[in-house]
């Protein structure tokens, strides 16, 4: 099912592409020595060379290179041996040397691509045209002093990763789905902390519109530094369907840069920022060409880690998971370590469903990280051992797990104090069924009768009366033998 | 008795070595001739206190046997290269009050060396010019005078303040900057050395950047010996510019030999132009012989595409200045004329701090990069500068070093300046190549002109083969026997 | 290539330099004069031949990555025009 838009005059279908920019994780700059740090007091992050002062002069930062490659490893993309730092020259209060170093027909990193994979367990390839490296820009503060701004260069200079995607996305969803999932390969290979709040992940979402059904693109619009995947998704769904009734109004959608408001749930033109923009583009003759040997990619491939598909497959193959269940888990690394641990000589179904349903909701409701779980992966592991060795039934596990999780308590601890062993004796189980086959003679025919169904009541009234402790076969086979002879 | 002012820088050296004499008595000899020589306006900024408290302290360095290749010897920084707490100006009205917090390699180079600093010295507004007459701080004079004129004339530029220091000897040297000729222009037009070493041989950190791809410091002195003294002080790989050269530096002093015999010396031919002044052809061909005298080949080369090096570099140039001078804008040091907005504040403060000449090339720059024009000017002349570079490799296949004139004529009188930018461009036709190509090259006076001014020649190097320049230049140096002092060194204004 | 008075003007916009009206025509006349001159470029032949961006036969070289620089706040405001709170002071921009 294609997502579409329902206009006036008919269908109409969605073309994003997005262009992530992704701050490098270094200690140091791209081209001086001050912190790439996130804070700090004003202007205290600052190297006379980011403040271009007259004859400072850029110089590249191995680390960023090393963390550009990786990341292009990670995206399966073509890393170019030769590649060029250009100018882009503007003028803003942001940007202290008049323009900024970026690179422009020849990237480090040329194409690749990456693998959605979508809530219904299908996955599709998403095209990347390029990453290349260049510097932040400095923060301008606007309401400190009337009629004036302060510009903070702390940020300028800091590497940045542009990672341009094809204009392969055809849904918010598939949006978000990218946003999400290149955030997973980044906070993977340790190149980008992915924070959106922090800014250290920003996206500039292009869309047009199509009629359903219609061959080549149509103008697009840019919409400028949006900060959550939520948001990315908003500001295409009203971007499209803003292109569509100028569209269908007899207009012309005009190529331009537009900001998204998500308190208004609409986007607006920036026609100030459009003004005669010329970047100038050119090598820039402070800097030579960057040329990378193959000694040095196959040793940064080398310290690849596994990487989120890599990794999805093996939990399908090696725990049979479904791709789904399998998906949720890779996303953070983290939590698939969790999962491993949990799953390790166990079954490793169980394990998942343990792991996604009971533990990540009973974290997400409490308002906790994984890293702040009051159950380990060991004492999560050792509540399923009491379960498959029979000592507890499942829905005593529920209850236990719940007060693992309010008391950080051991399983078994648990079990012991509040006795909640399973109760096999079949003399005791046998008493409490002959106590409700007396109580409800009624019922007993109705059994007899054909009604198999009123069986699983009788379950139920026989686990009551056993404190929930009694194995379930037990009682199920017991009953059997009794009503139906 | 010795005047200390007239030694060379050699020569001064080895009378601090001897104990002739110290090095606050030689700094004191220089301030007084700076002070004498004001009317040159060879220096923009002067830092006498400064000077005698470095010349005490390479005294007392001397006094506990730590003598640096430059120990005790005043010499004069372009203003183009940072000085700590010392303000740095580009003879700009952009920069009249910036004192950088931080000095430039080289600058840094040479105090390590030990030598004394006298002040910062007149150029062309960012080193744009030939004259020095689009300096903010008025020109720098060339101590020459023609005979019998007293016509003020042009030192040259535009490191021109330097050239009309050396000249004129209130500094025992300078550094200067060239980027087009900067450096051997004015050395011709005064009558000194003026050496260009190869781009990458010298660090630009902290040298006020004009053309980042041509920008190259060099020695500015009054002989060839000193020259090498002071390339040694000055040279060296610096992390700091990634496009400084990880080389060696070798004691350029130690490799004059004098003897250039089976050297090969090619001579361009199509520097011959029409319109070639006829002294300027003459000392030409006297230097050429010279050279075989000494036991050198002289062969006619050809390096065809010369007649597009200057369009090639007014394009290259003007396109980084372009880029390179948009950090003066208002906002972190320099001049601001504030405007109601940001953008108003940014073109009042540029239209009011740079100059017309600057501005000109900032905007046929900007033209040249721009969107639609930048394959048609841009990248066309960076494809002329490799087939410039191209016609120089060839030429050294078969030669070791270029002999040619440095300018087309001797220097100009001020108020004769051509008003017509392109005209005033022609001064740089035989310096502007080398530039392109990033090759070492050397002025040195050759001669007098029939009005009694100096005439220059130039020698051309393979990369980072400046000994062997520097070797061709000694040979010339004592062939020619150039001893002209000009009128006004040494005399009360 | 001539440029008039609006080519001009568009220009000293681009390059934040503010051209007196009356200076527009002259600076027209010389920018052009350049061009027209800087176009005989055309007749060199440069079919094959790669754009040269710098003579310097070197491979950039890197740096460690290592915090070795800033903490300088009181240099990198020393020559500010204008400052406040540590920070630069500009004319107040529109978002």
């Amino acid at each position: 099912m294609t997502y579409a838009i329902e206009g006036n005059t008919g269908r109409w279908t969605v073309v994003v592409g997005l262009e992530v920019h992704a701050q490098v994780v270094s200690e140091s700059k791209l081209f001086s020595g001050a912190s790439a740090c996130y804070g700090g007091e004003p202007n205290d992050q600052v190297s006379l060379v980011d403040a271009a002062f007259p004859g400072l002069l850029p110089v590249i930062n191995a680390h960023c290179v090393e963390q550009a490659v990786r990341t292009g490893l990670g995206l399966r993309a073509r890393i170019n041996r030769h590649s060029v730092f250009a100018r882009k020259n503007y003028f803003y209060a942001d940007l202290p040397q008049g323009y900024q170093i970026s690179q422009f027909d020849k990237p480090i990193v040329g194409e690749g691509h990456l693998v959605l994979d979508m809530p219904d367990g299908s996955s599709r390839t998403v095209g990347i045209e390029r990453l290349h490296l260049e510097q932040d820009a400095g923060k301008s503060i606007h309401d400190q002093v009337p009629g004036a701004s302060l510009i903070d260069l702390n940020r300028a200079g800091i590497a940045l990763m542009e990672i341009v995607s094809h204009p392969d996305l055809r849904a918010p969803d598939e949006a978000g789905a990218y946003l999400r999932k290149l955030r997973s390969i980044l906070r993977y290979l340790g190149t980008c902390d992915g924070n959106m709040e922090e800014g250290s992940l920003r996206c500039d979402v292009n869309v047009s519109v199509r009629r359903e059904g219609e061959e080549g693109l149509r103008t697009r619009c840019e919409i400028k530094n949006v900060n959550s995947v939520r948001f990315v998704m908003q500001a295409i769904e009203v971007e499209a369907r803003r292109q569509v009734e100028v569209w269908e109004s007899g207009g012309e959608v005009l190529q331009e840069t537009r900001l998204f408001d998500p308190s208004r749930g609409e986007t607006r033109s920036m026609r100030s920022k459009e003004h005669a923009h010329d970047y100038r583009y050119f090598p820039d003759p402070d800097l030579l060409p960057l040329e990378l040997d193959e000694e040095f990619i196959s040793k940064v491939r080398a310290t690849l880690p596994e990487l989120p598909d890599e990794k999805k497959e093996r939990f399908i193959a090696d725990y049979g998971l479904t791709p789904y269940d399998a998906s949720v888990l890779v996303v953070d690394q983290a939590n698939a370590d969790f999962f491993e641990e949990v799953a390790k000589d166990r079954d490793g179904k169980l394990a998942a469903n343990w792991v996604i349903n009971n533990l990540f909701g009973a974290l997400s409701k409490a308002g906790l990280s994984l890293a702040e779980s009051p159950v380990t992966s060991g004492a999560l592991g050792r509540l399923l051992d009491l379960m498959t060795s029979d000592v507890i039934n499942g829905r005593i596990a529920k209850d236990v797990f719940e007060i693992m999780m309010e008391t950080g308590a051991e399983a078994e601890a648990i079990v012991e104090e509040r006795g909640l062993r399973q109760v096999t004796d079949t003399g005791a189980i046998e008493a409490a069924i002959d106590e409700v086959i007396a109580a409800n003679p009624d019922k007993v025919e109705e059994v007899r009768s054909g009604k198999d169904k009123l069986l699983g009541w009788f379950v139920g009234q026989v686990m009551k009366g056993t404190g929930g402790k009694a194995n379930p076969a037990v009682v199920n086979d017991l009953l059997r033998k009794k009503i139906l002879g | 008795m010795t005047v200390l002012t007239d030694l060379t820088l050699v020569e001064a050296r080895d009378g601090l070595a001897k104990g002739d004499f110290t090095a606050v008595e030689l700094t004191e000899a220089h301030i007084r001739a700076m002070e004498a020589s004001r009317a040159l306006g060879a220096y923009i900024t002067e830092t006498p206190e400064q000077a005698l408290e470095q010349a005490r302290q390479s005294d007392a360095r001397r006094a506990t046997g730590t003598v640096g290749l430059m120990e005790g010897l005043p010499v004069a920084l372009k203003d183009l290269f940072c000085t700590k707490g010392v303000r740095t100006t580009a003879a700009s009205r952009m920069l009249e009050n910036f004192v950088p917090p931080y000095d430039s390699t080289v600058g840094r180079n040479l105090a390590r060396a030990g030598a004394v600093t006298l002040g910062k010295t007149n150029l062309d507004e960012f080193a744009m010019g030939s004259s020095n007459r689009t300096s903010f701080f008025g020109p720098a004079v060339n101590p020459w005078k023609r005979t019998g004129d007293d016509a003020a004339l042009a030192p040259g530029g535009s490191s021109g303040g330097s050239a009309a220091a050396v000249a004129g000897r209130i500094a025992l040297a300078a550094t200067g900057t060239d980027t087009g000729g900067s450096i051997r222009q004015p050395a011709a037009f005064c009558g000194i050395v003026g050496l260009k070493p190869t781009y990458g041989r010298c660090s630009r950190r902290g040298i006020i950047a004009f053309a980042s791809s041509l920008d190259q410091a060099g020695p500015m002195t009054r002989s060839v010996k000193d020259a090498a003294l002071m390339l040694s002080a000055m040279a060296g790989h610096d992390p700091l510019d990634s496009t400084s050269a990880p080389v060696e530096v070798p004691n350029f002093e130690n490799a004059l030999t004098g003897d250039i015999r089976g050297l090969r010396v090619g001579v361009p031919r199509e520097y011959r132009a029409d319109g070639l002044d006829p002294e300027v052809s003459a000392l030409w061909d006297r230097g050429v012989e010279m050279l075989r005298d000494a036991g050198a080949e002289v062969v006619e080369v050809s390096l065809p595409h010369t007649d597009h090096a200057l369009a090639t570099y007014y394009i290259l140039s003007s396109a980084e200045a372009s880029s390179n001078l948009a950090r003066y804008d208002g906002v972190r040091y320099g001049l601001r004329v504030e405007g109601k907005t940001l953008d108003e504040m940014y073109s009042r403060t540029r239209g009011a701090g740079f100059g017309p000449e600057v501005q000109r090339r900032i905007l046929i720059g900007t033209y040249a990069l721009s969107a639609g024009f930048y394959d048609a000017y841009y990248l066309k002349a960076q494809r002329v500068r490799r087939l410039i570079t191209r016609d120089f490799l060839e030429a050294f296949g078969s030669v070791d070093v270029l002999l040619t004139p440095t300018t087309p004529t001797p220097a100009f009188a001020l108020d004769e300046e051509p008003t017509d930018p392109l005209t005033l461009y022609l001064n740089d036709v035989f310096t502007v190549p080398t530039s392109l190509a990033g090759l070492p090259a050397l002025s040195m006076p050759a001669g007098l002109s029939g009005q009694g001014l100096p005439l220059g020649l130039q020698l051309v190097g393979r990369h980072f083969q400046e000994e062997t320049l520097l070797n061709a230049a000694l040979v010339l140096e004592r062939a020619c026997a150039f001893s002209g002092a000009p009128m006004f060194a040494g005399k009360e204004v | 290539m001539a440029l008039d008075k609006t080519t001009v003007a568009n220009i000293a916009f681009l390059a934040r330099i503010d051209i007196p009206e009356d200076r527009q025509e002259t600076l027209a006349r010389e920018l052009s004069s350049i061009l027209t001159w800087v176009e005989q470029l055309e007749q060199v032949d440069t079919q094959g031949v790669e754009p040269m961006a710098s003579v310097a036969n070197l491979a950039l070289s890197w740096r460690p990555d290592a915090v070795t620089d800033g903490g300088c706040v009181d240099d990198v405001l020393s020559n500010a025009p204008e400052k406040n709170s540590n920070c630069f002071v500009v004319p107040r921009m529109v978002e």
